[in-house]
């Protein structure tokens, strides 16, 4: 057996006393594509990044061709021959294909003159071992995702890297350009170079791959021959988790229709076809991995994004076309962002701005703000979620991340929707708190409420729902009742395998 | 209280001090007319910053309220030279100068621009264009009624004086207590937030644009009538007067904070500085150095303060 390309053994990692990974053992064979597969959260991302140098492990060791590593950062690791291309390439939109290679490659002082001759040059012979055909003097920004992918595989060969990893590489390219990657892919193999490769899509995985390597929450479940395991095995080794957290979900009468979702999307976002309905008292899990398309769903149905096509049927109101937040709002839609820093919270207002924002009226009389019965409103709401506050005009930027979307689903709770839609509610929430997120939910559902629920976490998804809708390549490929529903038949929803099978 | 205030405080507290060292050093400085003249030559200024206190707290900035005001005070004199009652060409000096603001905000919010360039842009085409259109002459032979308004100069000057103060006086309530004022606060703060909240923050930041374009017309008619002929190239360097008195009065210039409370501080600070210096018998060379060292001090303080960790985590503040 020759020497591995790469050997990581026994890696452990802790982020803030969370094991993000527990003893991970991953090698790597000079000339294989070896498969790295897991649920989102399972570890992959942490170990890509030890190995890139881009966080150190706590324990465990790393060794290159037999050499051990013993200090790795990303400016070792790309000495060492190691590259990675994400998702979304990280490359220079001004500058042109040429420069964005000769900056991977070249090195020295900063005062050196640049030959532009030979970067032209280098940039051709790179690109022509990629397979690809572009022109070096193009400008990136103006190049497809897939020619911007060519580009990084461009940069990897010229940093000599022998070891490539490739982290969701196919995600945002079509099936044609799928192939062409693999392509390039069969020919880098077959000079040698280990290919380290992510994906979600175990079709993919059966098609490339020569081995695979399984992780489920941060430890190393299997590694086999790809010859040796089909779909339905691997699907069990990914989930094959008892449920660990406890769910406050009880049991709650489902009233009449709330929403009607017809055959809603957008083609700019990959969405289509989406058709569901959820009624009051009810908890509607939607599932699915990363990039299948839920969270641009629920922004079509806030209104954020325009759909194609279809309509929704909001309780009294009658069918109506989402146009805008505003008019979902007065419908009494409800949607609490994913990401509550960014799109949530208004750092520099007080909480009490913040949690009348989206329903002034509330707290007005005669179109003027009152005051005190802003301060009423968030005192009720700073209460009831046990938010941790000085005083309810503190700085919304003051409050630790956790208040901060306490204060973000406030706002939306003031505006006393009849369905709220929630994005990864629990997501970057300490335990005690997401259990009182979990209770909070479903007193809402006892109140009439519709309630949606995104979530990336199985656990969540099995424990809160009443009514599951799995999502896949931008619609939803099928609902479970909570009686029916298993991590085993979510999961093979979302990968596209179908429950048949 | 005093936290949320805290800024206004201490703008207060420079004022007060520079008042006793003024009132023991040269009591001339407080005399009637002395007071008059320095409040008629500010109010102009502070009616336009008042505008730009929106625009600030809309995340954006407008540099082209000097060129702007040149064109209304040139316009406001045509106007009732074509004839039209002293009143109707005021009106019709702020419908030009918010339709010039409307352009900005337009540009800014719809084609997105960023709104430095954009204003940069109508700045120089403005004033450019107005040098070119009047080859330099001034707006001279006005009719009988125009200068004071028709009326006794000290009846036009409390005019005026009122006029600023209502001013002042209702955007600062409508800011704290018209959803409207909300939407100026959520859109310089977070814009996506707001959108998801029913806003619209492209229609803010347009109007923001053209609420400041009307009050830079308005100022320019109220500073124009106070003479017998009107310069064409008045206002030269009122978006750095107007710019600095809203970040020292506490605006964070990337928007979501600040007072108007705060801007009338900030501008009377300002305001009084340089006359200050020659009843002190200091240079009048200094009066900009002077500023500049204020504007500086006030925004080290905010960044020191946001470094300190008061704000740990929120970029916005970093740079305010």
């Amino acid at each position: 057996m020759p020497t591995p390309l790469l050997e990581a053994t026994s890696i452990t990692k802790s982020y803030a006393g969370l094991r993000a990974l527990s003893h991970v053992s991953f090698d790597l064979r000079p000339g294989e594509v070896h498969a790295l597969i897991g649920e989102n959260g399972a570890g992959k991302s942490t170990l890509i990044k030890i190995i890139t140098g881009a966080v150190t492990a706590d324990s465990g060791s790393l060794s290159v061709r037999g050499q051990p590593v013993t200090h790795n950062s990303p400016d070792i690791a790309r000495a060492l021959g190691i590259a990675a291309i994400y998702q979304q390439p990280s490359l220079f939109p001004h500058l042109t294909v040429a420069e964005n290679i000769a900056l991977a490659v070249e090195s020295g002082s900063v005062w050196r003159r640049l030959d532009w001759k030979a970067r032209g040059r280098l940039a051709v012979e790179l690109l022509a071992r990629a397979g690809a055909a572009l022109d070096p003097e193009k400008l990136v920004g103006g190049l497809s995702m897939p020619e911007q992918q060519l580009v990084e595989i461009a940069k990897a060969l010229g940093a000599n890297a022998s070891i490539l990893i490739m982290d969701e590489p196919t995600a945002s390219l079509s099936d044609r350009e799928v192939e062409s990657l693999f392509r390039v892919v069969a020919l880098l193999r077959s000079h040698g170079v280990g290919i380290v490769y992510i994906s979600h899509r175990l079709e993919e995985i059966s098609a490339i791959a020569d081995r695979v390597t399984v992780l489920r929450d941060g430890h190393t479940i299997a590694t086999c021959d790809m010859k040796d395991v089909d779909r339905a095995e691997l699907i069990r080794l990914m989930v094959g988790r008892e449920l660990s957290a406890v769910f406050p979900k009880r049991p709650i009468a489902i009233g009449e229709r709330a929403l009607c979702v017809a055959k809603l999307g957008n083609r700019a976002t990959g969405v289509h076809d989406v058709n569901f309905e959820v009624r009051r008292g009810e908890i509607l899990g939607i599932a699915g991995l990363v990039g299948s398309g839920r969270t641009q769903l629920a922004e079509i149905i806030f209104g954020l994004t325009p759909t194609d096509d279809g309509a929704l049927e909001v309780g009294d109101w009658g069918i109506l076309r989402p146009c805008s937040p505003a008019g979902a709002i007065q419908v009494g839609i409800g949607y609490v962002p994913e990401d509550r820093r960014q799109h949530g919270v208004v750092l520099e207002m007080p909480i009490t701005a913040n949690i009348s924002l989206a329903n002034l009226a509330a707290v007005s009389r005669a179109g003027l703000i009152s005051e005190a019965r802003e301060c009423a409103l968030a005192e009720q709401y700073i209460g009831q979620l046990r938010v941790k506050a000085s005083s309810p005009y503190a700085e919304a930027g003051s409050l630790s991340g956790g208040n901060q979307q306490k204060v973000a689903l406030a706002r939306w709770l003031a505006t006393k929707p009849s369905v709220l839609i929630l994005d990864e509610p629990t997501q970057g929430v300490d335990v005690g708190s997401k259990s009182e997120i979990h209770k909070l939910m479903c007193d809402l559902a006892e109140a009439g409420m519709a309630i949606i629920m995104i979530s990336s976490e199985l656990p969540e998804i099995l424990g809160m729902s009443d009514r599951i809708a799995v999502m896949h390549a931008g619609t939803i490929a099928g609902f479970l009742s909570r009686e029916e529903a298993t991590q085993q038949k979510i999961l093979a929803l979302a990968l596209g395998h179908g429950l048949d099978n | 209280m005093l936290e949320r205030y805290r800024r206004e405080i201490s703008v207060a507290l420079a004022i007060v001090a520079l008042a006793a060292v003024l009132a023991l050093a040269a009591p001339g400085f407080f005399t009637l007319q002395n007071q008059t003249d320095l409040l008629l030559t500010n109010m102009p200024v502070l009616i336009v910053a008042l505008g730009m206190t929106l625009v600030i707290l809309a995340g954006q900035i407008d540099i082209s309220v000097g060129s702007v005001f040149a064109i209304c005070s040139v316009a406001a004199g045509e106007f009732a030279k074509m004839g039209l009652p002293t009143p109707i060409a005021g009106l019709a000096a702020c419908a030009t100068g918010a339709a010039f603001g409307a352009i900005n905000g337009a540009l800014t919010a719809y084609v997105r621009i960023p709104s430095i360039v954009v204003t940069l842009a109508m700045m120089v085409a403005i004033r450019d264009g107005l040098r070119w259109a009047t080859q330099g002459a001034w707006v001279q032979n006005l009719p009988a009624g125009f200068q004071w308004f028709g009326l006794s100069q000290s009846a036009s000057q409390a005019a005026t004086f009122l006029c600023a103060l209502l001013l002042a006086c209702g955007f600062a309530w409508g800011l704290r207590n018209l959803a409207a004022g909300r939407a100026v606060y959520a859109t310089g703060s977070n814009a996506s937030a707001a959108r998801l909240a029913g806003i619209h923050p492209d229609l803010v930041t347009c109007a923001v644009f053209a609420i400041t374009g009307a009050l830079t017309g308005f100022a320019a008619v109220l500073n124009s009538v106070r003479f017998n002929q009107i310069p064409s190239n008045a206002g030269l360097g009122l978006e750095l007067k107007v710019i600095a008195a809203v970040v020292v009065g506490g605006a964070a210039i990337t928007g979501g904070k600040g007072t108007i409370l705060g801007t009338l501080l900030g501008m009377i600070l300002l305001g009084v500085i340089g006359p200050a210096l020659t009843f002190l018998g200091v240079s009048a060379y200094w009066e900009r150095a002077i500023q500049g060292v204020i504007i500086l001090a006030a925004v080290a303080i905010d960044a020191i303060r946001a470094r300190s960790g008061k704000y740990a985590g929120s970029p916005a503040a970093a740079g305010a």
